[in-house]
């Protein structure tokens, strides 16, 4: 059975990832699939968030529509159509005017993606050098300008200081900077605040939301972290072993997760008004204890609602019949309407 | 950084001090001497004892040795006694410098510039037909002892196709004019031309000959370094960035992964001498390895103790040279 595609492009469609597959694998072993006939649309100023644990394949799937997995050992097929050119089929040069101009990624670690010897102001200002041809000193003017926008305080002296001189939420606000230098129409954002301290986390959310949110920029957040996707996202889609296995508007999501991955996802929040020693939900083993999709559901060895139909046969991807809104299912045996998240 | 300078100048004095009493006790607990060296075996006592008076060597070595020290302080290092009969040994080292710092300096250009592009690219096309092949290459060169290397290379470029002079520093024949000792220098200085062309003719084969074990070992460090860069997040980010492959190689690969080549380049820089002995002997070259091998075989005290103590303090001063350049290179140093 091959699994439907959402609903065609439509002309409002910023990005619209189709099929994407990526294999790794080196001469004469069984190539690994991180990622699995993923499809996904993303509309202008939409944030989209794509959810899973380690493993999932969802920074791979950021990385293939990049162009920044390795050239070597891996194979990528599908289309990602940005703007109406497929991504993945520009070479190297047409892929590197539009990185950082139209489409920027920000990662997960800030002080290890900085370089340690290049000065933030020249690391912000090679971008706009780069993608709007301004000579040095009017790149380091605005250079400061963008650093003061992303609440770097300060910045004429950040500007000449050192990565390994900043705080660790200043360094993601510079890595922000750098990714927004040149107005990008999509922005990437790798786990953003995983590295980071909880209170600079809320900060960061906020400077995304305030600065591309609600500039009209399109976000696609890559996290584990679902009060991120609570606190930002219009549209989730939720991966396990590679594939989608779960997409909803958030509200329709949080209302009613239907696929026990989800709600096991939800379920290993932890809660304020729990009990006091109220056992914290986990999902038992992990992403590396998969099975291929091949033969049946990659999720049924940690399922508790697995069934004997799941280890048989793959379920694909369809409209979840009871929902009444968009919202995409791939399970043989879903929670009913309302779960027990 | 000034303090840093300055203390490590008081450092190289010590160890200066201890390096010259090492030397100075170990060299007259060598069997042999110049006793020997210079009257030969078949001398009777008693020229013997008369010479072993002249030289101060009659008396025990702690106070030959403050003897030295106290002369040395002063300037004088003794003089010559086998090498060039009658010099003073500094002179000696005066004059006999030029010629190796022209060589080495040569050779360490040979070996940097050859060996950072081609370990960039190795790792680059890491795998690939460049890499393997240059590795093979790198490993050669560490394991061919560099005294054959030179009578190969001699064999072939001298001798059976004539291209290159087997040895010397220059065709006296040209009767060259002299500034700064430095052969190549001179003749560009005095516009002589033709006596620069042969000074340098006469490089070409000591100085790849030196230059293979310092190419080998800092190509592998070049090579191995780019690998680990080029797998740095910062990397990923500068090209997430889309930024020209010129500002990635030199901005983000080259200036991160060449930290640790430029500590390799200074301790290959101490190499450079050992190298230079083998070197020079088997070209026939008239520098300070030459110099330093005849010296030893003849047991020239004086000149084998200004030529020991010379490399110690070339050595210090020139990882000093690498420390500071260090600190201008990696900022986390330098605003520490």
């Amino acid at each position: 059975m091959t699994a439907p595609s959402p609903a065609p492009a439509t002309t409002d469609t910023l990005l619209s990832v189709r099929d994407l597959t990526v294999e790794f694998g080196t001469k004469g072993q069984t190539p690994f699939r991180a990622v699995d006939g993923v499809s996904f649309d993303v509309r202008p100023g939409q944030t989209v968030g794509l959810v899973g644990e380690s493993g999932c394949g969802k920074s791979v799937t950021s990385l293939a529509i990049m162009g920044l997995l390795p050239k070597r050992g891996n194979k990528v097929a599908g289309s990602a159509t940005f703007d109406g050119t497929d991504l993945l089929t520009l070479d190297d040069r047409e892929m590197r005017d539009r990185r950082g101009r139209d489409v920027a990624m920000i990662f997960q670690d800030p002080l290890s993606s900085l370089n340690p010897v290049v000065s933030i102001g020249v690391q912000v200002a090679e971008v706009l050098q780069r993608h709007r041809g301004m000579k040095k000193s009017a790149a380091m003017a605005e250079s400061r300008d963008l650093l003061d926008k992303v609440g770097i305080p300060d910045p004429s002296r950040r500007l000449k200081e050192y990565p390994h001189q900043l705080s660790g939420g200043m360094r993601q606000r510079a890595l922000i900077a750098m990714a927004l230098a040149c107005k990008p129409r999509l922005l990437i954002a790798d786990e953003p605040t995983t590295a980071l301290d909880v209170t600079i986390q809320a900060q960061i959310l906020n400077l995304l939301k305030e600065l591309v949110v609600d500039s009209g920029t399109a976000l696609i957040m890559i996290t584990h972290d679902l009060g991120v996707v609570a606190g930002l996202c219009d549209e989730v889609n939720v991966l396990y072993g590679g594939r989608i296995v779960e997409t909803a508007p958030r509200h329709e999501l949080f209302a009613s997760p239907r696929h026990p991955y989800t709600n096991g996802l939800l379920g290993s929040i932890p809660r304020l008004d729990g009990a006091r020693n109220e056992q914290l939900a986990a999902i038992p083993g992990s992403v590396a204890d998969n099975i291929p999709w091949t033969s049946g559901c990659a999720f049924a060895p940690r399922c508790s609602r697995a069934i004997d139909v799941c280890r048989a046969e793959t379920p694909s991807l369809e409209q979840d019949s009871v929902a009444i809104e968009d919202h995409l299912l791939r399970c043989h045996n879903p929670w009913p309407t309302g779960g027990e998240a | 950084m000034l303090r840093f300078i300055v203390r490590r100048l008081l450092q190289a004095v010590l160890v200066l001090f201890i390096v010259s009493l090492l030397l100075f006790t170990w060299l007259r607990k060598l069997p042999g001497g110049p006793i020997d060296a210079i009257l030969g075996e078949r001398a009777t006592p008693e020229t013997r004892a008369a010479l072993r008076k002249t030289l101060g060597l009659d008396q025990s070595i702690p106070v030959q040795y403050l003897h030295f020290l106290n002369n040395a302080i002063h300037g004088n290092f003794g003089t010559s006694t086998q090498v060039q009969t009658g010099t003073d040994a500094l002179d000696l080292f005066f004059q006999r410098l030029p010629a190796t710092v022209e060589l080495s300096v040569l050779a360490l250009i040979l070996a940097v510039i050859t060996a950072i592009p081609l370990g960039y690219f190795a790792a680059k096309r890491h795998g690939g037909f460049l890499d393997t092949g240059s590795v093979v290459l790198s490993l050669v060169g560490v394991a061919v002892p560099v005294f054959f290397l030179g009578f190969v290379l001699k064999y072939f470029f001298s001798i059976e196709w004539h291209m290159l002079p087997p040895a010397g520093r220059q065709n006296p024949d040209l009767d060259a004019t002299r500034i700064t000792n430095f052969y190549v220098l001179d003749g560009l200085l005095t516009r002589e031309y033709d006596a620069a062309w042969d000074a340098l003719k006469h490089l070409i084969l000591p100085a790849i000959t030196l230059a293979s074990v310092p190419f080998a070992v800092i190509f592998r460090i070049t090579r191995a370094s780019v690998l680990e860069v080029l797998n740095e997040d910062y990397v990923r980010t500068a090209e997430s960035k889309g930024l020209s492959e010129r500002i990635i190689r030199g901005r983000h690969v080259l200036h991160n992964a060449l930290l640790p080549v430029v500590t390799t380049i200074g301790l290959q820089v101490g190499a450079l001498l050992t190298g230079a002995v083998l070197t020079e002997t088997v070209f026939g070259y008239p520098g300070l390895g030459d110099a330093l091998a005849q010296a030893f075989r003849q047991r020239d005290y004086a000149v084998l103790q200004v030529l020991i103590l010379a490399a110690a303090l070339g050595y210090i001063l020139v990882n000093l040279l690498v420390d500071v350049a260090y600190a201008i290179i990696d900022p986390r140093i330098r605003t520490r």
